[in-house]
């Protein structure tokens, strides 16, 4: 566990350096993801950085795809291209755009992703398609709490439901914050969980921080049979840079160079 | 030039014939269903392949997404339903999920135009060719009746390349068109030969061109027609050759002029040859419900419709000698 503590420190690092370097992007949701990317990645998933296209590799999708600093810190920091790409984020020609693009072939991006809403039903073809091949993929959606408000992700969680696709695990990020505000003030999508049960899904909830917790949840999500599940996170938006945490003015800004210093100073 | 027509079908029918032809030898190919599976054709797929086809129900966000999955896994997924629930209610995801990842996917949109008529204006795709042939990355095909609508979609199956809009109608119409036709995706055939105009012409327009170019004919008027299947990527070698070869262009849709074949066409002629150019088609304003003939009638898109305004513009231009 100390390991994955350490990797996690390292992927916020990486996400405040890139991120200054940028001079753009989603700091806010990119840090609260961290944990969740580091147990995926780091002790969950079948998958070789070597071979990105091995055909019985689990996936991940990233349908909210304004975080996608975490993801390429995180596939960077396990093999899948080297880290000093890193500072190329949002730049002409980079291969790690502002939201994430098929078009780069960056090694480990399974789909572009930015339009909210879509991601839950690309995971479910994915999942679906493994299950047609009678393979034993299995398909992790990482979505937002503002994103559930889109529509679309209850006509791909009705369908999940349906078709008994339980290689499908969708991992909320439950930050609370979108950028007009709470989410239950903006468009309340609470009760969460209760939603959830009544489409017909396998429900966790977890502190998306305990990293103990993420691995279990994880865990009992391959177990469940005959049902998708929803592993709800609770998280912090800004998570391991006290001074930015739980405030939304940080969802789409991004440190300057004094402020990055101070930032990598606090992480814990 | 011969054609006749081997009896009344819809090109639904044909596109339903060619998917499940195509799954035959094709494992890839995967069903996705939006509740009205028989009423686009595609009831021939699932009865034929049904470990293969996937109800969605009525959730066509989430249809062309889970298409976007599946082809991204390798499968060729056919997702079809009506065109004004592909092209306009799942646009986004056929432009983000479908188009930007650039993956290889069927997506049908059935009873486009206004003969598919007693249903009316919500259930007329009009729009659909101007919505799905500005997204980069897509192919659109309108196939002019039901024979070719099943070697189109049999070639978009085998053809990798990208995602593929096809538009299909709902009435039945003459089916004419030659089991052995050369169908080459991008590539409008000429289907009447003529010096003085050419008529450019998709879908269940081509029939009533024909029909529209026999009695024009007998005026002493000589119709070439281009059966332009594909509308995206459109051949611009067959449309130069008719602008310099001829003396004006008519094109014929059912569709708004505006967006369409119609304007497809203007946009590659005024930048490789300009040339006078009338568009028949809808006219900035919704269907309505009636009888298809009676719609295809009373839009002026029927064989008389086409022929009238041909002539009327010809006299108004005095082209004619």
């Amino acid at each position: 566990m100390n390991d994955l503590k350490a990797i996690a420190k390292h992927i916020r690092t990486s996400i405040l350096t890139m991120l200054t370097e940028a001079g753009s992007g989603h700091l806010g949701g990119s840090l609260d993801l961290v944990d969740i990317f580091t147990v995926l990645y780091f002790s969950h998933l079948r998958h070789n950085p070597q071979h990105p296209d091995w055909i019985d590799r689990d996936k991940v999708i990233l349908s909210i795809g304004h975080t996608a600093p975490v993801l390429y810190a995180t596939l960077a920091a396990a093999g899948y291209f080297p880290e000093s790409e890193l500072s190329t984020l949002r730049k002409k020609g980079s291969r790690l755009q502002g939201h994430p693009s098929y078009e780069f072939k960056l090694p480990g991006l399974e789909s572009c992703s930015g339009s909210l809403g879509q991601g839950l039903g690309v995971s479910l073809g994915m999942a679906l398609a493994a299950k047609i091949d009678q393979r034993s993929n299995r398909i992790f959606c990482i979505m937002g709490d503002g994103e559930l408000q889109e529509g679309s992700v209850w006509e791909s969680a009705m369908a999940a439901t349906h078709h008994k696709i339980d290689n499908l695990c969708a991992i909320i990020d439950r930050n609370r914050l979108q950028i007009d505000g709470g989410t239950e003030k903006v468009m309340a999508i609470d009760p969460l969980k209760d939603k959830w049960i009544a489409f017909g899904w396998h429900v966790i909830e977890i502190d998306g921080h305990d990293l103990e917790q993420i691995k279990m949840a994880l865990q009992l999500a391959d177990a469940h049979k005959e049902q998708p599940t929803a592993i709800i996170a609770d998280t912090v938006m800004g998570k391991g840079v006290k001074s930015i945490e739980n405030d939304n003015k940080w969802h789409g800004k991004v440190p300057d160079k004094m402020q990055l210093e101070a930032f990598i100073k606090e992480l814990y | 030039m011969d054609y006749t027509n081997k009896g009344n079908k819809a090109t639904k029918t044909g596109f339903g014939e060619g998917v499940r032809a195509a799954a035959e030898n094709d494992k890839r190919v995967i069903g996705l269903g939006a509740d009205i599976t028989a009423s686009v054709g595609m009831n021939l797929f699932a009865d034929a392949f049904p470990e293969r086809f996937f109800s969605l129900g009525i959730a066509e966000q989430d249809g062309v997404a889970v298409a976007a999955g599946l082809a991204l896994s390798g499968k060729v997924p056919v997702f079809s339903t009506y065109g004004v629930f592909t092209a306009h209610r799942a646009n986004d995801q056929i432009r983000i999920s479908l188009c930007y990842n650039n993956v290889h996917a069927i997506i049908g949109g059935a009873h486009s135009g206004v003969s598919v008529g007693p249903d009316g204006a919500t259930h007329q795709a009009l729009e659909d060719i101007a919505t799905m042939r500005v997204l980069p990355n897509m192919t659109v095909i309108s196939p002019c009746d039901a024979t070719q609508a099943r070697i189109a979609v049999q070639k978009a199956i085998a053809c990798s390349c990208g995602p593929v809009y096809i538009r299909f109608g709902r009435e039945a119409i003459p089916d004419f068109t030659d089991e052995s036709q050369d169908f080459t995706i991008g590539k409008g055939q000429v289907i009447r030969h003529g010096t003085d105009i050419t008529i450019v012409a998709t879908g269940h327009e081509v029939w009533h061109s024909l029909i529209a170019a026999d009695a024009l004919e007998k005026q002493g008027l000589s119709v070439r027609i281009i059966n332009m299947h594909t509308i995206k990527p459109l051949d611009n070698d067959i449309l130069l050759k008719a602008a310099t070869e001829t003396q004006m262009i008519f094109t014929a849709e059912e569709h708004q002029v505006s967006g369409g074949l119609g304007s497809a066409v203007a946009e590659c002629l005024s930048e490789m040859h300009p040339t006078r150019i009338v568009r028949i088609g809808v006219n900035d304003r919704f269907g309505e419900s009636g009888q298809a003939d009676e719609l295809m009638h009373s839009f002026g898109l029927d064989a008389d419709g086409i022929k009238n305004k041909i002539l009327g513009t010809i006299k108004k231009l005095t082209v004619l000698k």
